[in-house]
């Protein structure tokens, strides 16, 4: 095959090496724009409750101790919290992914080491611009720059399990420390069932045209970006991802809202609760086929949390759900062979159930 | 002309492939537009980031979906 030519959009030639917008935006504009959003962001965010309140007992005049207001109360409260974390947060994390590209996280890996570069492709994963569809041609590109398949499989990990959505609606609905938990033990674990899918030494159970691939060399195209295309690119990810996963956050915070209203205060302590060992390897066991992201699946965490159910089990069961889905595994059984499949499985899960464990030993 | 929209079939490879159809009936050029859904025919392109554009056999964007008026300037 001859070797094709990068050209077009960013290429090589100066001549289409055009930025996204114009130059030349006027940084006053911006930053008073800016300043005035953010004024705004935080008068609103910081009067929430006030206004939760208001709204429940004195506009809509439900009864002050009442399972209904409990439930009304929470929802307008929680749903407009949520909704303005989400947009701060994936404004600011869309700005940061336009310094990294999946090109970049390549060529960085490729020459790193095992141990090292399991680290760095578990944190690459968070930053990194990643969607699940987009998995199957990544972890090719991956394999064809010689990436080891260990790291590759942490990157492949942490890029779905720890994103900023995750982390975003945890802080918020449960706080901070139940979100940094996450946060470490999400990079934790793919670094570990990197290593260890690495130490295993599996490359020869990816599919043989895999294995025999000699593409030519990756087509990057580099493009340089200027501050007004990185502000551009955070805007286009808040219209993307927030219109995207504003009905599971809605949703999720309502069924929160009912579980919250009616459901007796101990009812999950005898199935997720501390004592009952079976519910670690069982919430992850009924994790694995469900397939949710993290906007929707938290708002029913907090309120399980809420209904007495261990949290070590509760994060357990929230990881499985995000890392561990069926789609993901029948796209990757187009480049894996199922023994490797089961493996990646296996090892993940464990470590899942591992970190549930340790929670409810510890906390 | 041929043009191959390379990508599983996710949302953004949707609206790439309705950005070409777009822009190929705006500049009213002769263009096949051809659908490359196998990850083995991508990978052989040498694209290894869907969405992408390939334009008689030359990768015009590679991993994200390209403006209207970015595909009429390639069709020119």
């Amino acid at each position: 095959m001859k070797p094709i030519q990068p050209s077009g959009c960013g290429g090589t030639q100066p001549a289409t090496d055009q930025p996204l917008m114009n130059n030349g935006a006027p940084w006053t504009k911006i930053l008073i724009l800016g300043a005035l959003s953010l004024g705004l962001w935080f008068a609103v965010y910081t009067n929430l409750q006030t206004f939760a309140t208001f709204l429940t007992y004195s506009l809509l005049g439900i009864e002050q101790p009442s399972r209904l207001g409990d439930a009304v109360q929470f929802f307008v409260y929680d749903a407009p919290k949520v909704m303005l974390l989400l947009i701060l947060i994936v404004f600011v994390v869309g700005v940061i992914r336009s310094f990294f590209t999946q090109e970049r996280t390549r060529k960085y890996l490729a020459g790193k080491r095992e141990t090292a570069g399991n680290v760095m492709a578990a944190l690459l994963g968070v930053f990194t611009p990643f969607c699940s569809c987009s998995a199957v041609p990544l972890f090719l590109g991956f394999v064809q720059a010689g990436v080891p398949l260990g790291v590759t499989f942490s990157f492949l990990i942490a890029a779905p399990m720890v994103n900023e959505i995750a982390v975003v609606l945890l802080y918020g609905l449960l706080g901070w420390k139940v979100a940094a938990l996450y946060l470490g033990t999400g990079l934790l674990i793919a670094m570990v069932a990197g290593w260890v899918i690495g130490r295993l030494k599996l490359e020869t159970w990816m599919e043989d045209w895999v294995q025999e691939m000699r593409a030519g060399e990756a087509i990057v195209f580099e493009r340089q970006l200027t501050w007004a295309d990185r502000l551009h690119l955070g805007r286009e990810a808040v219209r993307d991802i927030v219109g995207k996963v504003w009905v599971y956050v809605v949703a999720g915070i309502a069924v929160g809202a009912l579980i919250h209203g009616y459901v007796p205060d101990d009812f999950m302590v005898g199935i997720m609760g501390k004592d009952a060992w079976w519910s670690v390897p069982a919430a992850v066991a009924v994790g694995i086929p469900m397939y949710s992201n993290a906007a929707g699946i938290v708002p029913v965490v907090e309120a399980l949390l809420g209904k007495g159910a261990a949290l070590g089990t509760v994060l357990a069961f929230m990881m499985s759900v995000i890392a561990l889905s069926l789609p993901e595994m029948i796209i990757l059984r187009k480049v894996l062979k199922p023994k490797l499949i089961a493996v990646f499985v296996l090892v993940v899960g464990s470590g899942i159930v591992g970190i549930g464990y340790l929670f409810n030993l510890i906390i | 002309m041929e043009i191959k929209v390379c990508g599983p079939g996710c949302a953004s490879c949707e609206k790439t492939q309705k950005m070409v159809e777009a822009a190929v009936a705006a500049k009213g050029v002769g263009a096949a537009i051809v659908k490359v859904k196998d990850f083995q025919e991508i990978a052989q392109l040498g694209v290894f980031s869907t969405p992408a554009v390939v334009i008689d056999g030359v990768v015009k964007c590679v991993g994200r979906v390209p403006k209207q008026s970015e595909v009429e300037a390639w069709l020119s």
